[in-house]
């Protein structure tokens, strides 16, 4: 039986993989970070979330504690956000948070308070290769599959996790809740980032820390169509919110120029490409051939590529991925590896219209 | 789906004293037959009720005995944190202007303060009032002025006698408060209540139960009531009184006030070993209050301090990681700041004082009590330097 730290969010698949784990007979721990400080309303963090924790760790008998990782969040997490955006690229939050706070501060943590293992409730599990090689592969329940924000887990932190409920579905999570007569049983996913306020939205919460830039809107030919309050806000492949008419397959973000603030709209075809740059390639263990299934957002459609040195080839044209958004590797249902999108620019392939 | 756990019977390191104590067994002792017997209400017009009025007046007696004031000047609250914004609303309401208090009040203090659109005055390295801020922050305008007698996390004594003298002068009109709620076992505050027009104590700091305490309004001093309806207090606090936790409360003030001058050097002597102690197994810590740069040979002078506290930073430690491994070794102590969702803050008080961030995110209070015992400083001894050095290896 191990010492296990479990990070509760306070929401109801982190309380059922505590439980999970008293159940197994482990020495368990309760820990909910706090992460953010400022308004927000969409995640975690809040004082309520910190009691249902707590509450949750009462039920179940086990120790609770709560510690500030704010500083941290902010150098790791928030902070890159709004430089993320601000230089045009697409913040990845989770897997940030994931990397520096979850994975690394509260382990280092963890190491030095003794525990053995790090639970946490993600939608994952770890599966072991021959060859003692740990792989983070699918939750079982597809639809609520989280391997894509775990997919920065190397060797020595896959051994010393533990993802209690990625082997049940949502559906069994909240069942198990109900019997144990958790408080948490009914509460709803979180949604979106955690740190940003659902009303006012990242509008708000960048032009706090920004000075948003307005944005002309062209077409392929370069002739104005519209404005945009924010280049900041504006997304590739990006389709709502630019205020439009017209044919709907014409009006997509095909293309942004954060130094000219000009954004180029067109038909969505204009989006396809045959190959995708990929920064940061890390591997979980040692480069794996491919072809792989890569998936380029968290609950995307996993797409068959090869790997030609940090660039991808789609077997069939996909549409470009925005700068900095996550790229993972995946065989079957294993993640092998992951980096980010790199600039549009650099790799966009022309592929033949229709 | 699991009962309570059971409260742990085996006795712990206590050196918590500052957040709160264990109550006097003579302060329980007085309570029970009040809550079964005795539980008049005092304002009613029976053999019951006149009763309760008794324990009443003998507790209000027993407090201004206590607090160097007298009986009729004594309001009972519901605590510490109640007193102090009495202190500040309730004299803002009678003479409405602006409140001024120091940078290190206690949030009880500081909110109501802020939230009047108070001045807030600096302190030193040490944490002492910046007397020449405080003149610059005195006109005609101010009504009420608080400073605390001693402070929550680092234990640091104001110089109040040069604050009233100040206020005084420079703004005659204004009401001096001090938060005496860390105060009472460690310092006479009948002389310090003879100095001022408002003080704030809190019984569960000094043996008491907790959710009762009182404010001094000397006769000179006029409050508003912050809970109206019901007219007790003379007007000042409306609401049934909390009669046993009253009663409860001048036991323990008057066994505190009592056992206070051998209480002192008893537990300044357990303090002095605990810190040294620690001072001496470590390196890379600052004590705060005292001449950075010690030890130079001589014993370190900390009479600027209550008795009870061992306030310090730790480099490269973080206090919420130290405090889960004390406890692993039944040491409870505290960090001194922390917030609602139970989170560990970056200490205003620190701040205040000029200390690093990071240094501030490793401060630990130890705080003794009248309870407090050889073994209890043993065991921190042994603990403290251990959790320092495996959070510097491994954290």
């Amino acid at each position: 039986m191990a010492d296990i730290l479990v990070a509760m969010s306070g929401g109801v698949d982190s309380s059922v993989a505590a439980a999970l784990l008293v159940s197994q007979g482990h020495t368990v721990t309760g820990v909910t970070l706090k992460l953010w400080g400022g308004e927000s309303d969409s995640g975690c963090c809040s004082v309520s979330d910190v009691d249902d924790a707590r509450r949750v760790a009462q039920q179940l008998n086990i120790d609770h504690h709560v510690f500030n990782f704010g500083d941290d969040f902010d150098r790791f997490v928030v902070d890159p956000y709004v430089a993320d955006h601000s230089g045009g690229r697409t913040p990845n939050p989770c897997v940030e948070c994931n990397r520096h706070i979850k994975f690394d501060k509260l382990f280092r943590r963890a190491d030095a308070l003794g525990f053995d293992l790090i639970a946490t409730g993600h939608h994952a599990r770890i599966d072991d290769e021959p060859g003692g090689v740990r792989r983070i592969a699918r939750g079982a329940d597809q639809a609520k599959d989280q391997s894509y924000v775990l997919h920065m887990l190397d060797q020595s932190q896959l051994a010393r996790l533990s993802f209690p409920v990625g082997d049940i579905t949502k559906d069994e999570v909240r069942t198990l809740a109900n019997d144990l007569g958790l408080r948490t049983a009914d509460k709803p996913d979180s949604q979106d980032v955690c740190f940003i306020h659902s009303e006012g939205g990242r509008q708000v919460f960048l032009g706090d820390r920004i000075a948003l830039r307005p944005a002309t809107l062209v077409d392929g030919d370069g002739t104005k169509v519209g404005e945009v309050d924010s280049i900041e806000l504006v997304t590739l492949g990006q389709r709502k919110g630019l205020n439009l008419g017209g044919d709907a397959d014409r009006r997509y973000v095909v293309d942004i120029d954060h130094d000219q603030a000009t954004v180029t709209v067109g038909h969505r075809d204009e989006l396809l490409v045959a190959a995708q740059k990929i920064d940061d390639l890390e591997w979980s263990h040692e480069p794996v051939a491919g072809p792989y299934l890569v998936q380029v957002s968290a609950h995307g459609q996993p797409m068959q590529a090869m790997l030609d040195g940090d660039t991808l080839h789609w077997d069939a044209p996909q549409r470009r991925v925005a700068p900095g958004q996550s790229v993972v590797l995946y065989h079957g249902d294993r993640v092998v590896g992951g980096g980010t999108a790199g600039r549009a620019e650099a790799t966009a392939v022309t592929i033949d219209r229709r | 789906m699991t009962e309570n756990a059971e409260l742990r019977q085996t006795p712990y390191h206590y050196l918590d004293n500052a957040a709160t104590t264990a109550i006097r067994p003579a302060a329980l002792e007085v309570m029970i037959p009040l809550l079964e017997h005795g539980y008049g209400n005092p304002s009613g017009a029976h053999r019951m009720a006149r009763e309760a009025n008794r324990v009443l007046d003998d507790a209000r007696e027993t407090m201004a005995d206590a607090l160097g004031a007298q009986p009729g000047e004594i309001v009972f609250t519901g605590g510490g944190t109640e007193a102090d914004n009495l202190a500040i609303s309730g004299v803002l309401e009678a003479s409405p202007g602006v409140p001024v208090c120091s940078a290190v009040e206690h949030h009880a203090v500081l909110e109501p303060v802020e939230h009047h659109g108070g001045r807030i005055v600096g302190v030193d390295a040490a944490g002492v009032l910046d007397l020449d801020q405080l003149g610059d922050a005195l006109d005609d305008q101010v009504s009420v002025v608080s400073v605390m007698t001693a402070n929550n996390e680092t234990g640091m004594l104001q110089p109040l006698s040069d604050i009233v003298a100040m206020v005084r002068k420079r703004a005659p009109q204004a009401l001096v408060h001090t938060d005496a709620v860390q105060a009472l076992c460690w310092v006479d505050l009948a002389d310090v209540a003879a100095d001022v027009d408002l003080l704030s104590v809190s019984a569960h700091k000094f043996g008491g139960p907790k959710g009762v305490g009182a404010l001094v309004v000397r006769d000179r001093a006029t409050v508003g009531a912050l809970a109206k309806g019901g007219g007790q207090e003379r007007g000042r606090r409306g609401g049934t009184h909390n009669v046993a936790g009253i009663a409860a409360m001048a036991v323990a003030a008057a066994q505190t006030v009592a056992e206070r001058p051998t209480a002192v050097p008893r537990v300044a002597a357990l303090r002095d070993r605990l810190a040294d102690g620690i001072i001496a197994a470590v390196d890379g810590v600052v004590e705060s209050g005292v001449p950075i740069g010690f030890p130079s040979g001589g014993p370190v002078d900390r009479s600027a301090k209550t008795a009870n506290i061992c306030h310090l930073c730790f480099e490269g430690v973080e206090s919420e990681a130290l405090l889960f491994l004390l406890e692993k070794h039944d040491v409870m102590a505290s960090a001194a700041s922390s917030c609602a969702s139970g989170a560990m803050e970056p200490s205003h008080v620190l701040a205040a004082m000029g200390f690093d961030r990071a240094l501030a995110f490793g401060s630990l209070r130890l705080s003794l009590g009248y309870g407090t015992t050889d073994a209890d400083v043993d065991a921190a001894l042994e603990a403290v330097p251990a959790a320092v050095q495996r959070l510097r290896e491994r954290g």
